[in-house]
Parts: structure tokens; sequence; C-alpha cells
């Protein structure tokens, strides 16, 4: 099941660059949650906050707290506990090149320790439903590359590699930005159905997707939060004059 | 005009492909030429015959050239992959890693009979005794002006130069003298710039992508590094182990002072031991014509066995690796 989650006073920056200022939100349980914002506001780098993925570049730097469920996430636990509790798909489809797709699926566990072969194959199946790939690798789950299927499948393996760990919280930065329509709308039928089981949070360029996979949306601009609110009023009766001027199209 | 600037373009391009090709093929068929003769069942399973005696071969040289590579690949290749693994992952940026890399590219550049002579003075002159009392202890044997002043320093801190130990139950000894230990040691100092800096290129080549992709499953860096990084770059990495080997197989100079070169059978590696590339080195230079057709031959087999080694790491380690790898 998902949980919530709580930001409190975060701050990030990459070197001297104080990408992310005071962002404060609740992020609910069991909803899909959309940030929207022109590029370089700080919505990428305030998702990768959430696992803890920001400190892997070396300049990078945060204050603040983030909790998720009872946890908070930068005092009490190390960050490879984190990432395995909060899954997180990219902007490009990034299956490991030289691995199978069952191994794509798998390698969470297995590079965790996990070996049990009958558990192996319920997960992998499992997680390849759920990311609605199943039927079309099934029959060569073994036999083809992962990097042998099209954008959109990629993609999808790239869920299925997340919800493989099973997570509480699946992060997605802008997962369909890369991909045809026809992907696209696959994708965001996708985050319909897992949002009964987890926690979403979706960056898009896209305000339109926001707007239909989304139950509450956050506008970030210049690495402040402006709005956080249900996305009907977001995209109707915005109360920023700010958020009005980006969703009509005034810039960004 | 511009069918023309094609045509040039590419009469160019095949020009420097047969170019490029032209002097390996040039050289195999005359090796094939010279050196096919003199190859017989004795070649390969028959040691060198003192002058004047007709046949024998240089079997103890495959065998010693192979021991030497082994050696050297067990020190070149660990050393250089945990090398590159370190300059692309770990210490990208930092000044140590910039140290190590130019360390490694000046490694690259030294002649390789510099690299015979050092290797000569750290495991030739000296010696290291092992034994069950005292696991590690080297006595000098170096000419009389630096070891009157050795053992005058010793002396003077009261270090005993030389221990006699009472009854010993185990002990051993390297150096001293040529051994075929010191030749592989020197092989494999040689392969480490090369396996290195390819190992890192190589890793530099893996997108940063997928080693987010491993980190954000919760992976450990460490485990992300060799199980997904090292992976990926697998096919490049052995590419350049094998480029490392073929180099050195040849090597003759860093030999001369530490293989040394054996006209009998031997396969320890605390003695001299025969190499390909000093049997020939020593036929080729002498007065005997059969001497020399045996060279030939040694040069032919030489080649071919560095093409099947090569060929046949890259057909087990190309099994298992799916199509689509980089």
């Amino acid at each position: 099941m998902g949980v919530g989650i709580e930001v409190i006073n975060l701050n990030a920056w990459y070197g001297t660059n104080h990408t992310l200022q005071d962002i404060n939100l609740d992020i609910p349980a069991n909803h899909a949650t959309a940030l929207i914002g022109p590029s370089g506001c700080g919505k990428s780098t305030f998702v990768r906050c959430l696992n803890r993925m920001h400190e892997t570049n070396p300049i990078a730097r945060v204050t603040g707290t983030v909790r998720i469920g009872d946890l908070d996430i930068y005092e009490d636990a190390k960050p490879v506990e984190i990432r395995r509790r909060v899954g997180m798909v990219f902007q490009r489809p990034n299956p490991f090149p030289t691995m199978s797709i069952y191994d794509n699926v798998a390698a969470g566990l297995k590079l965790n320790g996990y070996s049990n072969r009958r558990v192996l194959d319920e997960i992998v199946e499992k997680s390849l439903k759920n990311s609605a790939l199943w039927d079309e690798v099934k029959d060569d789950l073994k036999k083809k590359s992962g990097a042998s299927l099209s954008g959109g499948q990629q993609q999808r393996l790239c869920i299925a590699r997340a919800l493989a760990v099973d997570p509480e919280v699946l992060l997605m930065d802008e997962p369909a930005s890369a991909l045809d329509p026809v992907s696209t709308s696959k994708i965001e039928d996708l985050i319909f159905q897992l949002k009964s089981q987890y926690t979403i949070v979706i960056v898009t360029h896209n305000m339109q997707q926001a707007a239909r996979v989304a139950e509450k949306t956050g506008f970030f601009l210049n690495g402040r939060m402006v709005e956080f609110d249900v996305t009907h009023k977001i995209f109707t009766n915005p109360s920023d004059k700010r958020t009005e001027d980006y969703i009509t199209g005034r810039f960004g | 005009m511009r069918t023309l600037t094609d045509g040039v373009a590419t009469g160019l391009a095949v020009l420097s492909t047969v170019l490029v090709v032209a002097p390996l093929v040039a050289v195999f068929i005359y090796l094939i030429y010279r050196g096919a003769s003199s190859l017989s069942w004795d070649f390969f399973t028959q040691i060198p015959k003192p002058v004047g005696e007709a046949g024998g071969g240089m079997a103890n040289a495959i065998v010693g050239s192979a021991i030497l590579l082994a050696v050297g690949s067990l020190i070149g290749i660990p050393v250089g992959i945990a090398g590159g693994i370190f300059l692309a992952e770990y210490g990208r940026g930092t000044k140590f890693a910039n140290a190590i890399r130019f360390t490694a590219d000046v490694l690259n550049g030294v002649p390789s009979i510099v690299m015979g002579i050092a290797v000569y003075s750290l495991l030739v002159v000296p010696k290291f005794v092992f034994s069950h009392r005292i696991l590690s202890r080297y006595v000098f044997h170096l000419p009389n002006y630096i070891s009157h002043h050795f053992a005058s320093i010793t002396h003077f801190l009261h270090i005993p130069a030389e221990i006699t130990l009472g009854p010993i139950a185990f002990s051993f000894s390297i150096g001293g003298h040529f051994s075929a230990l010191s030749g592989g040691v020197a092989l494999g100092i040689m392969m480490i710039p090369t396996v290195c800096r390819t190992t890192e290129e190589m890793l530099l080549m893996v997108p940063n992508a997928v080693r987010e992709a491993a980190l954000a499953l919760g992976v450990p860096n460490w485990r992300s590094v060799l199980a997904i990084t090292v992976r990926t770059a697998s096919p490049g990495i052995i590419t350049g182990c094998m480029l490392a080997f073929a180099r050195v197989a040849g090597e003759t100079a860093p030999l001369i002072f530490t293989a040394f070169g054996n006209v009998g059978w031997s396969m320890r590696l605390n003695e001299p031991i025969a190499a390909l590339p000093l049997q020939i080195y020593v036929y080729a230079l002498s007065p005997y014509d059969e001497w020399h057709r045996l060279a030939w031959a040694g040069a032919l087999v030489l080649i071919v066995l560095i093409v099947l080694a090569v060929s046949l790491v890259r057909y087990v380690t190309s099994r298992g690796v799916l199509k689509g790898a980089s």
C-alpha cells in the first residue's frame, strides 16, 4: 500500500545554485500527484530529493525534512533503504542493456540478494502484468534483451523493474516525454491502475497529462512551489496569477 | 561534382584500409613462406637440440610463454581493471585519480627494456627468503661497495642483515637469480596501463542513466558498479585485456633480464624459463641456418598462438552475453 509524503522546508543546491527553496507540501497516499512548471524550475530536483537520488551528484546538497509514512528519510535511514521503498522511473527509458527482459525486472531483487527462483518468477510475472507488458513479452522473457524492445515497451519495462522491489511510492520523472502518443496513453492508463496500490508522484511538461492522471497538482517556478491544490482547481481557478499565466500559455 | 567528391572520398577510404591491412597480410604471408616449411610435429614436442644436431623444437618455449603470460595476466588484468574502475567510478575529477591516470600513461610509454631492468633490480637481484619462522626476510646481494654501506647501516641500526635460523621446517626463496616469476611480473606491469585506461574509457561510455537506474532500485553503489556498470562495459574491457595480452605476448626485451630463457625444460616459477620471443631472438642472431629456419617457424607459431588465444577468449566471453549489448 502507498503511504503519504510530508515535505517540510526542503532546500536543495547544486554547487552554489539554490535549486529548491523552502518547499512545503503534503502528498496524499494512494493518489497521483502531478508537478508542473517550466524547464529548470526544480521539479526534477524535487522528486530526486524524495528518494535521495539528489545526493548521488557530488556537488549536491539538501536540507529540510521529508517524511515518507512514519520515516524521516534524511534522519532515520540509509539511502539504499529509502530507494527500495521509493521507486523511480526516469525520463528516458533506461533498461540494463546487457540483461534479458527477465533479468531487468528481477535486477533489483537479485542485486539485493534474493535468489529463490520460484519467488523471482512469480514477482517478475506479477510486475510485468502490473506494468501491462506481460502479454507482449511473455514468450521471450529470457531470450530478448531489454534494449531490443520499443521505446514505449522499454519504459513499461522500467516501471515493472521499479515495481518488482515492492515500493510504497513511485516517482515518475516525465515518464512519457520521450514516447509517442500511443505509448503515452498506455503509460497514463497504467498510472490510473497503479495508484490504488502506490503513491505516485509524476513530473510532467504536459499539462493535459497532469489534468488527466492526477488528483492534485503542484506548480513550480524558479525553485519555489507557487501553488499546490486539487488538479481541477489549478487548471480552472488558480489562486496565483503566475499559475494562471503558465497554464494559459503566457510563458513556459 | 558531388558524385566526384563522393567517389574521391570513398576511394581514399578504401586506399587507407588497404594501407592498414597490407603490412599485416604481408608479414603473415612472409612468415608462412619462411616458417611453414620448418614446422613439424617435433617443433611442438621437442626441446632445442645442441648446435650442430639437426631437428629439435620449441616445446619448452611455447609452454614457457604460456606460463609467463598466465603470470602476467594474473597480475596485469586484475590490477588494471581495478585501477580503471577506480578512475571511472570513484576518483572522477580528483587529483589522486589524475595522478594515477598520468602515471598509467607514462608507464605505457616506458620502453620495455627499461621495464626489464626495473624488474631485474627488484626481483632478480635481491633475494627474498620465506620460511615458517620469518615470513619475509630479504637479503640483498648487491655490489660490494653498496653492500658495505648497507652492512654498516644495518649494523648501526642493530638490524641483522642476514639471519641464520635453526632447524627450518619450510623455506623457499624468490629472487637472487633469473626466474619465470620475474618475467611474468615484468609482462604484468606492462599490461597494467593498457588494461587500466581501456577499462576507464569503456566505463565512461556507459550512460549515467544506467548507473542511476541501479541506484534508484536501492542497490548499493559497489554492487551497482560491479554488477551493472562493469558488466555493461565488459565487451570493451575484454577487448582491452586482449590488446594488452597480445602486445606483451611478443615482448622480448623485458624478458632478457628476467625470464632469461632456458634451453631445457623448466616450468618452475623460481627458475629461468624459455619463452618464444627470447628463443626467436637468440636463434635469429645465431650464425646457423638451421636455427634461422626454426626462428621463422617460432615467429609464425607465436603469431598464430596469439590469434588463437584472443579468438578463444572472444568466443567464450561472447556466449551468454545477449545481443544488443553495447
